[in-house]
């Protein structure tokens, strides 16, 4: 196949084309030779799944069927009994507060942050690093870290609002409070996402832009509003739509720190489909299937978003 | 906000103290003796340490450590062995359908895992791999392989290309131009996705506890939730657990910031 220009050139024209076209189609046969894992893959271990789970999500099952096989065929029906269930428009406001409280405040203390450390003074990277541990750490650890110091008898919030003479706040065991404290817990995650992202995109703004608004006489307010924010807004429509799809997603920090408690008040569409397969010792595949995929379609909608934001700002 | 240096400086370190007291918080406990746990008010410093936790650690916890790291190790060689081709391919090869490919790269990363983990039970009980490493690996893969093609691509696209016209030239076949060319000259992308291949496994919950819950060899992010789960009074215990298992991070933060924030702004901004 690396031989065709060479040969072509002392061929007669015909065979050059023929030739050619053999060529390119040992080319096509290479290039698919080596994105054959990834196909194969993906068809494993992602179509494979998904279509067992919308299958899941199709059937009655009982521990019994799910083991053996040969369950019915029911249609919709899982999907009509958990649209019913007392939980499911609890946990769909829930996910939709989570998320929008989330996103809101992350993205605008992320925006803060990243203008303040793009200042550049002593120790700005060094500090700028620190602020991503949050993010790589396992989420196990941050939840259970969030958990105990929001405990209500011995948790260090609840001491140091005794100090200015606040009685204790059940901050994991009321339903006022819950669904604020794994918010809170998720906020501080993502910042240094946020954080990252909207830094780059601060990078990427030619410096000869600000100096023509400061020769304007803007003010540094003026300066923000004006001119970084607008340039801002592909990355800032990224990192939404990003931080979007992520946070639909969470499952594991609200899992260990509430299990979606008390009393529902703190459970979100992935942890009601964990709850009803996994969470319990009567598990209900199907119907969690169900509430996964009513999850699915939820994402997708917001990651073809994504992909269009995406699209546009690198053209 | 603050005009002289120093002043931003000392904000900064504020700033970064606030953000970073949940650890602070997180190592304190771990050193703190159980009877003065539910002390009020808590102790600010472990004056009175203890190494209980840490101990507990030792006893109990090395095997649930030693699971992470097969686990971790076993996804890095997964993910680099099925996405560094699949890299090659779309970023070098003009493969007819590269578009569509990439889209559905780009879609799958968008499943919520809880979905992808049924999915993965109903099939592993099936084949009877629930409970397995190697089940739980191939599980955990799914969080970084299409990251990872989608990074290798970006960085391989940047190759000058007269490097490969001259191994071509030299008669190298497209997989000879792979190995010997395009991948010793991709170590940052190598670096890049394995570091945080190590870390998604390492930090996996969603997976482990759904797939592997039964299992003979579990990872640390069971052995904290097994902890939390059966003596709500050894905080000392948990905390260091959790400190011992944020340790790949803060490996990773100082021996290759450069790659993490690579890694975050490549896997969203792509170029």
């Amino acid at each position: 196949m690396s031989d065709h220009a060479a040969a072509g050139a002392v061929k007669a024209a015909p065979a050059t084309a023929s030739r050619r076209r053999g060529a390119s189609l040992s080319r096509q046969f290479a290039a698919w030779a080596f994105l054959l894992p990834i196909t194969a893959y993906l068809a494993v271990f992602y179509a494979y799944p998904l279509y067992r789970n919308v299958d899941l999500s199709l059937r009655e099952y009982t521990v019994r069927s799910f083991v053996q096989g040969g369950a019915k065929f029911v249609g919709l029906k899982n999907y009509r009994t958990v649209f019913d269930d007392p939980t499911f428009v609890p946990a769909l406001v829930h996910t939709a507060i989570f998320t929008g409280a989330s996103l809101v405040l992350q993205f605008a203390l992320g925006m803060a942050l990243a203008l303040f450390f793009f200042q550049h003074f002593k120790l700005s990277t060094t500090l700028r690093a620190l602020f991503l541990v949050p993010w790589l750490l396992p989420l196990i650890v941050s939840a259970s870290t969030w958990s105990w110091m929001l405990n209500s008898d011995s948790g260090i919030v609840n001491a140091a609002l005794r100090a200015v003479g606040i009685g204790p706040v059940h901050w994991l065991t009321s339903p006022t409070w819950a669904l604020a404290s794994v918010t809170l817990a998720n906020i501080w995650i993502g910042i240094p996402f946020n954080l990252v992202l909207l830094y780059s995109g601060l990078q990427s703004i030619p410096a000869d832009v600000y100096e023509a608004a400061a020769l304007d006489g803007a003010g540094s307010w003026k300066r923000f509003w004006l001119v970084t924010f607008p340039l801002l807004r592909p990355v800032s429509a990224i990192t939404l739509l990003l931080g979007l799809v992520y946070t639909l997603k969470v499952f594991d920090i609200i899992w260990i720190m509430t299990r979606g408690g008390p009393a529902d008040a703190s459970t979100t569409l992935a942890t009601y489909s964990y709850q009803l397969g996994f969470g319990t010792l009567l598990p209900q595949f199907d119907k969690g299937a169900a509430v996964g995929n009513v999850l699915i379609l939820i994402a997708l909608a917001f990651g073809l978003l994504y992909i269009r934001a995406q699209r546009k700002a690198a053209n | 906000m603050a005009r002289r240096p120093q002043l931003r400086t000392l904000v900064g370190l504020i700033l970064t103290a606030v953000m970073l007291f949940p650890l602070y918080w997180m190592i304190n406990v771990s050193f703190t003796q159980d009877k003065r746990m539910r002390k009020s008010p808590p102790d600010l410093f472990p004056t009175h340490g203890t190494l209980e936790g840490y101990r507990a650690v030792l006893h109990q916890q090395l095997p649930y450590l030693g699971t992470s790291l097969i686990v971790a190790l076993g996804t890095v060689v997964v993910t680099l062995v099925i996405a560094a081709p699949a890299g090659y391919s779309l970023a070098r090869l003009r493969p007819r359908g590269r578009g569509a490919l990439t889209f559905v790269l780009l879609i799958v990363q968008m499943i919520p895992g809880i979905i992808m983990a049924f999915g993965f039970y109903a099939i592993y009980l099936r084949l009877g791999v629930l409970n397995s490493v190697a089940g739980l690996i191939l599980a955990d893969s799914t969080i970084a392989i299409p990251f990872g093609v989608l990074i290798f691509t970006a960085f391989m696209s940047g190759i000058p290309g007269e490097m490969l016209q001259a191994a071509e030239i030299d008669g190298a076949g497209t997989l000879r131009r792979f190995l010997s060319v395009v991948l010793p000259v991709s170590r940052n992308s190598v670096v890049t996705v394995s570091l945080f291949a190590f870390l998604w496994a390492w930090s996996d919950f969603v997976f482990a506890s759904t797939l592997d819950i039964g299992g003979r060899h579990q990872p640390i992010t069971l052995g904290i939730y097994h902890y939390i789960g059966n003596n709500n009074q050894q905080w000392n215990a948990i905390m260091a657990t959790a400190v011992v298992a944020s340790i790949p991070a803060a490996i990773l933060l100082v021996i290759a910031q450069r790659y993490v924030a690579a890694g975050v702004t490549a896997g969203a901004v792509k170029d």
